[in-house]
């Protein structure tokens, strides 16, 4: 699987990265370079193995369901770029 | 005596304790060492004197009450990837370059509560990605090691940790926490030197890191000897209730596990991790660590781990499909760098253009394609399958020994202009250490010897989940056998 330029530019997208259009071919080979090599797993025989999702041996573990934090506006705020009152800034998103 | 900032961890514990030397005089020898080299060896993006001073000050009262913790008065460098309340913590990324976390990681807590001494953040590739620790937005670290007779000739630490595996090396700080993805903690401690341990994915808490690729990362400690290294996880482990994927069992006394020996131990060589082109000198140098432990009293046992090829490219499918989702949340809204733009998509993606660094933007390219649809099942559940297979190797070798030897990595440290062109290259640096991470196996990189130009090479300790144990019993039975004492050209009081 060979990504082409329009692909690229789609992902990038999906991704919310800018990418300028003189930066899309050497990002093109790049990206391929890595797929390229990534292709030999398809190689391994996985018929019938469970994919492993965890890092550990364990099953995750459920808190029990009640609040335990909260209350804390002002630190939950004070690294926002833009913010106006207690509410975080954005460009108009609704017309 | 010799110089505060050569004692180890150990030995400085010992002298604090006996009031032989001063916490705050401990602390201001670290502080002026760091003044003299950080401008060269940039392992420090953040040093923060006035605390560490106040801490030193606190831990020098109470030893004077007698009242010494595990770490007391021990000054450290934390890897700026963990949360340090009101204190900067950048991730090596514009991103976060200002970001100022209002509340403390579990790890960094925990050395607080046990007395540590902050000196400040170590540099890092950004948000651990990389293996050189060229990928930093507050530029690279110079590894205190170089090539003998080439004193000019700049050497990478290694990475993501290199500004942690740096300063330890230099004599900067007694000990540092790391973390390790891929390798991150292990390869630069072999790059410089030192000794540094991944444990087993859940016995360190992930809160307040940093998230990369949040199943393969955990924290661990890197300084000069295995038992410092056992002496920091014990502080650093245990089980958090923030941390899901956190194991809920007892911390072991790491540190009385290094003397245990390794007596009636069966070791594992996995051929497999015999390499094609593989320097001879690795080579070497993992035939005398089998020499040493047989000598030691353990036995050898030839095992196979069949898709220990395969571990990179599985490596390189999962790592960046998770830090495609993790990394989601830097979007110029909540917290972090932003650039303005004309509706909000566009504020999104110039504010993460501008913020994140070509690696870690071709990282979360790289994942978000795997996993967009229509390719998910043929490269991230396929590399999850593999991911499976890679443990079921450990598995089955675990009945036949009680721990793994092998090289910690392929080459010595390399220059920085070296393999910075191409990414895969560049990757296959972690190709004796990714397993681990991959089987969520504890990892210990021990330095055991010097290559012909006169530069550090480690061999690596693996054992089964949650038996670190013996992993420190062997790596220490290494250690007394090696008997490295080669110091790097640049460090304190040299």
């Amino acid at each position: 699987m060979s990504l082409d330029t329009a692909t690229v530019r789609r992902v990038a997208s999906l991704a919310r990265i800018r990418v300028e259009e003189d930066e899309l071919p050497r990002l093109q080979t790049e990206l391929n370079d890595i797929l390229g090599w990534i292709e030999q797993l398809q190689a391994v025989d996985t018929q019938g193995v469970e994919p492993m999702s965890g890092g550990g041996n364990q099953a995750l573990r459920l808190r029990e369901d009640r609040v335990t934090d909260g209350g804390i506006q002002q630190e939950v705020l004070a690294n926002a770029p833009g913010r106006a009152d207690v509410f975080f800034s954005v460009p108009k998103v609704v017309e | 005596m010799n110089a505060l900032t050569d004692l180890t961890l150990a030995e400085a514990r010992a002298a604090l304790v006996k009031r032989d030397v001063s916490a705050v005089e401990l602390t201001q020898s670290f502080l002026t060492a760091i003044e003299a080299l950080n401008p060269r060896l940039n392992a420090y993006i953040t040093v923060t004197p006035e605390q560490a001073l106040a801490q030193a000050h606190a831990a020098e009262a109470a030893l004077a009450r007698g009242e010494a913790r595990p770490l007391t008065g021990i000054p450290l460098a934390i890897k700026d990837l963990f949360c340090t309340a009101g204190i900067r913590t950048t991730a090596a990324s514009r991103i976060l370059g200002n970001f100022v976390p209002p509340y403390e990681s579990t790890v960094t807590a925990n050395l607080l509560r046990d007395g540590a001494v902050f000196l400040g953040k170590a540099n890092l590739d950004e948000f651990a990605m990389g293996s050189s620790n060229a990928n930093s937005a507050f530029g690279g670290v110079e590894n205190p090691w170089h090539r003998e007779g080439e004193p000019d000739t700049a050497l990478v630490p290694g990475g993501s940790s290199g500004g942690s595996a740096a300063a330890v090396a230099a004599r900067l700080a007694l000990g540092a926490t790391a973390t390790d993805t891929g390798g991150s903690i292990r390869q630069p401690a072999a790059f410089c030197g030192i000794a540094g341990i991944k444990p087993t994915y859940g016995r360190v808490s992930r809160f307040g890191i940093v998230a990369f690729a949040s199943s393969l990362d955990q924290a661990g400690p890197v300084a000069r000897t295995v038992e410092d290294c056992a002496i920091l996880l014990g502080s650093m482990a245990g089980f958090d209730a923030r941390d899901s994927t956190s194991a809920d069992l007892p911390v072991p006394d790491f540190a009385a596990a290094c003397a245990r020996g390794v007596k009636g131990l069966r070791i594992g060589i996995p051929k497999e991790y015999r390499l094609d082109g593989m320097a001879t000198e690795i080579e070497a140098l993992w035939q005398q660590g089998i020499a040493w432990l047989r000598d030691a009293g353990a036995t050898t046992v030839e095992i196979s781990l069949p898709h220990t090829k395969y571990a990179l490219p599985t490596y390189y499918i999962v790592a960046p499909a998770e830090a495609s989702s993790n990394l989601a949340r830097y979007d110029g809204v909540r917290f972090g760098l932003r650039e303005e733009g004309e509706d909000l998509k566009d504020l999104y993606e110039r504010t993460r253009r501008a913020g994140f660094g070509e690696e870690v933007r071709r990282r979360i390219l790289i994942g978000t394609y795997v996993l967009s649809a229509g390719y998910y099942d043929a490269y991230y559940l396929k590399a999850q399958r593999v991911r499976a297979l890679i443990k079921r190797d450990f598995d089955e070798a675990w009945g036949k020994v009680d721990a793994i030897l092998t090289p910690a990595t392929p080459s010595a440290a390399f220059g920085r202009d070296e393999k910075q062109n191409d990414p895969v290259a560049m990757y296959l640096n972690d190709v004796f250490t990714v397993t681990a991470n991959l089987a969520g196996i504890p990892g210990l990189s021990v330095p055991a010897g010097l290559d012909a130009k006169g530069l550090p090479l480690g061999l690596q300790v693996l054992g089964r989940p949650f038996d670190e144990e013996t992993v420190f019993a062997v790596g220490h039975a290494i250690e007394r056998a090696a008997r490295f004492t080669a110091t790097p050209s640049l460090r304190a009081a040299a």
